[in-house]
């Protein structure tokens, strides 16, 4: 994996789309194959009003995203994909008012698919707010080319 | 109960209006720049609907079901079906069984056709007012 996909893409890809920056998302970095991502908590994205907690729909925003950046670096490189199929379990509340991480690791990709799992966290991955198992389409077989991830596909739009 | 998805902050967030005839609540998700993930298609963010599709869902149970506390997320399951282009989105939520403390859910998410879903959702809520 060279070092300009690390230090450069993978921020990008971490939070460089309009979604992603509106939810303010901050790259971790990486570690081996286990990718962070990190949300720092803001009072608009509270899901409920009388706790200070973070929404679960930002939880599932978070783990959906950092699942497909774990993806890339089990590819090492950028290739259009597309999220499956995505199961959060929910195991604790998290903590009012305090920011989120998340990690996830690709420990399969197949030509087409990335099987993921990914969690949600505090600050000790061993006791998680929530855990999600994920898949994701990988489009590799138009990727490959230079720029091919610039063209709009016509199938999916 | 536009009410109360409008005390919901991640809701405002999203910019979700919902509508309600009967029992049945129709939530609309206006599009919005930032709810786009991939600027090449366009293509809306997969965490945009699948909000959505949750917060749809935690309406429906708490206009059907009203407690003290919302409905919380056990597990959620989403299926991406299609991608969201950049339009507007709607979802629609019915309970498949409301107990005491756990609730189930179905809601589908569409754009120009509810028989062409771009995503759905199947979860447990719990409904207790006591667990933590």
């Amino acid at each position: 994996m060279s070092d300009t996909f690390l230090t450069t893409l993978m921020p990008q890809l971490a939070s460089g789309a309009a979604h992603t920056h509106a939810l303010g998302f901050v790259y971790e970095g990486v570690n081996g194959d286990r990718v962070r991502l990190r949300t720092p908590w803001r009072p608009d994205l509270v899901g409920d009003p009388q706790t200070d907690v973070f929404a679960g729909g930002l939880v599932t925003a978070m783990l959906d995203h950092v699942g497909g950046l774990a993806v890339w670096t089990k590819l090492g490189r950028y290739e259009p994909i597309a999220t499956l199929d995505l199961r959060i379990d929910y195991m604790r509340p998290a903590r009012p008012r305090v920011d989120l991480l998340s990690e996830a690791r690709c420990y399969r990709a197949t030509r087409t698919i990335g099987f993921v799992r990914a969690w949600a966290f505090e600050d000790d991955p061993a006791d998680p707010v929530a855990a999600a198992q994920a898949t994701y389409v990988i489009s590799s077989d138009g990727g490959r080319g230079a720029g091919a991830n610039l063209k709009p596909r016509e199938d999916r739009a | 109960m536009t009410l109360l998805l409008d005390t919901i902050p991640y809701a405002r967030f999203l910019g979700l209006r919902s509508e309600q005839d009967g029992d049945v609540l129709t939530v609309t998700m206006p599009f919005a720049d930032h709810l786009v993930g991939n600027p090449m298609l366009p293509a809306l963010h997969g965490g945009s609907t699948a909000a959505l599709l949750e917060l749809t869902a935690v309406a429906q149970v708490a206009l059907v079901w009203p407690r003290l506390r919302l409905p919380r997320p056990i597990t959620v399951t989403t299926a991406y079906l299609r991608s969201g282009k950049p339009r507007d989105v709607h979802a629609r939520a019915r309970i498949s069984r409301a107990g005491r403390r756990v609730a189930h859910v179905l809601a589908e998410a569409w754009q120009e056709d509810p028989a062409q879903p771009i995503a759905s959702l199947t979860a447990h809520f719990s409904m207790d007012e006591h667990d933590s």
